[in-house]
């Protein structure tokens, strides 16, 4: 009795602040929103504001928002699978192949980009992919008729921009459980006579799946909701419901309906993720 | 009693200035100023100059947002002696009572301002003045005199073959639909036909491209040469040219521009309202305007002999002095909240069909 009160209570004291502060930060502004989403004009500055349903129509009732939720989305997409193609092979050979001194500098460049402000992230990409930038330099020094790529200002410029940023996650959550497969599970495969791809595609990939997924969930979500990155890089092609959802915020002061765009979005990915689940829990028990 | 209670505050508030400050400059008081940070209003050597002539210590509040310095007016009354109010949104503030009229026989140089602003019926309400117009800019097309040869004239430049993909926009609902608006002969400011608004900027799609957002990221894509004509800001063009030496020429089409200006007033219940009328004064005197264009950078003067004083040879003075363009200028009006969200709205919808 007594041990598991002081148990609950220990419990409390290293879970509390966590919570406490999560609760304060996140809930509470979600749940003003969540509010704000109904009403007809944020309650501020003396305006008076009335319950409607109507910014969640305007979703509905206006085509371009799907247009622009599709794009969103496919950003997500986009992004993700670059991110799974480009971080795992590095983090299986940080995970197995790679130890000492070696893993800890080429950790050390994965996590570089966290330590630069986003923003001039950003903009120092704007300076490699402008035509006659230093991408369109560097060609002509092996091929001095190269023509300009043409790369800033156009779809591909918003992914490269947004994989640099987020591909440090994938490697990091990819790492983690790469890292705890047990040695012995690959040389038992392997002696039981499983070649290279059986052994990567069925011992592998399925035991470092919780990793994979880990770093879905931390790119894809925010992704979906960028708006720096596709408003300074695409140019012409960097309307996303993301950008949108910032105009209603800083060019009209209409936070309704930016807070209905922002749920509407936050739906979507829930009802993507609950259709996934059932299918990954059966992969996931089936190892 | 509450004028006795008044009175008495009123000495005892002397009697503590008195105290804490032993020039005799300051029993002129204070002056409480509310602005946009760095907008010339807040500049330390005008300031001491203000102080050394009057004898008024001038205190500063800002604001971030039009919303806010509403607000800011609305909860302290009492609280502000001048107040700078976009002239789009002083009727408001005049419906709301947040500002007083000014005694305009006060103010020196009123006469000197541009009659178009100074007699603006967005300033003035009844006969009265309510914001002394201080300064303003333009909102035309700029363009690399290296590229874009002969100079253009016509806001179709924008919609013309020869520069497609070399054209770039504001990413501002309001300025685009002013310029469709502006090249389908529409009134600018409140268009009737918002289809063939919506028509003529769908047109824009191979002309685009990119969006900009500030001064900054115009003069870097512009020395970049990813595009070779724009949307502008006058001042920010007479910038470009002047202080990071690009080649840019800068017109108002013979279509129309737009025009823009900021008016200082006084608050409702001023506290000083004297001593707002001088500052007033003050900043609307060539020897500041001139002091601050050309040491630090200014939009221009709504005073025409301040900007007349402006050196030769400087492209501010060239592009704010040429009449004839600003005889064309539409000036941006008040909005509501209905016109700006289905601007937005349109602008978005045009955006999205751009991006495909």
């Amino acid at each position: 009795m007594k041990a598991a009160a002081r148990r609950r209570l220990a419990l409390g004291f290293l879970l509390g602040p966590a919570y406490g502060w999560l609760a304060l930060t996140v809930l509470l502004p979600l749940a003003a929103m969540f509010y704000f989403s109904f009403l007809t004009v944020a309650p501020v500055g003396g305006r008076i504001a009335e319950p409607t349903l109507r910014h969640y129509a305007a979703f509905f009732d206006k085509g371009f928002y799907q247009t622009l939720t599709w794009r969103s989305l496919k950003l997500g997409f986009d992004v993700t699978v670059l991110c799974i193609l480009l971080g795992f092979p590095a983090a299986l050979a940080l995970a197995k192949y790679v130890s000492g001194r070696w893993r800890e500098a080429l950790f050390l460049l994965v996590v570089l980009p966290f330590w630069s402000n986003a923003l001039v992230r950003t903009f120092s990409w704007t300076t490699v992919l402008r035509d006659d930038g230093f991408l369109d330099r560097a060609i002509r020094v092996l091929w001095p008729d190269a023509e300009p790529l043409g790369l800033l200002f156009s779809y591909p410029a918003i992914v490269i921009g947004l994989v640099h940023a987020y591909l440090p996650y994938m490697i990091l959550t990819c790492y983690i459980s790469l890292q705890a497969i047990d040695d012995s599970l690959i040389e038992a495969a392997r002696s039981l006579g499983a070649s290279s791809l059986q052994l990567f595609l069925r011992v592998v990939v399925p035991l470092s799946l919780p990793g994979i997924l880990g770093g879905v969930l931390l790119i894809f979500v925010p992704v979906i909701g960028s708006f720096m990155e596709p408003r300074i890089l695409g140019g012409r092609t960097g309307i996303m419901l993301g950008t949108v959802i910032e105009d209603q915020f800083t060019a009209v002061f209409n936070w309704p309906l930016g807070a209905a765009l922002s749920f509407i979005m936050l739906g979507i990915v829930l009802v993507i993720f609950a259709l996934a689940t059932p299918l990954l829990r059966r992969r996931l028990s089936g190892i | 009693m509450i004028s006795r209670r008044a009175a008495l505050g009123a000495a005892a508030a002397l009697t503590f200035g008195a105290l804490l400050s032993a020039t005799p400059a300051s029993a002129e008081g204070e002056l409480h100023v509310l602005n946009w940070q760095g907008y010339g209003t807040d500049e330390a050597w005008a300031l001491e100059k203000f102080e050394a002539a009057t004898g008024i210590k001038v205190v500063h509040d800002y604001f971030t947002s039009e919303q806010e310095m509403l607000t800011k007016l609305r909860t302290s009354p009492g609280a502000y002696d001048v107040v700078l109010i976009n002239s789009t949104y002083t009727q408001q503030a005049i419906a709301e009572g947040l500002i007083q009229p000014i005694d305009t026989a006060a103010v020196s140089h009123f006469g000197d301002l541009i009659p178009a602003m100074r007699d603006s019926e967005y300033l003035n309400a009844d006969g009265k003045t309510y914001g002394v117009a201080w300064v303003w800019g333009m909102t035309g097309i700029a363009y690399n005199r290296d590229a874009v040869t002969p100079a253009p004239d016509s806001v179709e430049a924008l919609w013309d073959p020869a520069y497609a993909g070399k054209v770039s926009l504001r990413d501002d609902a309001v300025e685009v639909v002013s310029f469709a608006a502006i090249a389908t002969g529409q009134d600018m400011n409140h268009p009737k036909d918002l289809a063939a608004i919506r028509t003529k900027l769908l047109a824009l799609k191979p002309q685009v491209k990119t969006f900009w957002a500030s001064e900054d990221e115009w003069n870097k894509y512009f020395a970049a040469n990813q595009f070779v004509l724009a949307a502008y800001w006058s001042g920010s063009a007479a910038r470009s040219a002047t202080n990071s030496g690009l080649p840019v020429g800068f017109y108002i089409p013979k279509e129309g521009g737009i025009g823009w200006f900021d008016g200082l007033s006084v608050a409702a219940g001023a506290p000083n309202p004297d001593g707002a009328a001088k500052f007033i004064d003050f900043m609307i005197d060539p020897d500041f305007y001139v002091e601050w264009a050309t040491k630090v950078g200014a939009p221009a003067s709504a005073n025409l002999k301040a900007n007349a004083l402006l050196p030769e040879g400087d492209m501010g003075k060239a592009i704010h002095t040429d009449e004839a363009a600003i005889a064309r200028l539409t000036y941006m009006a008040p909005l509501t909240d209905e016109e700006r969200q289905s601007y937005q709205d349109l602008w978005a919808e045009v955006k999205t069909e751009l991006a495909q």
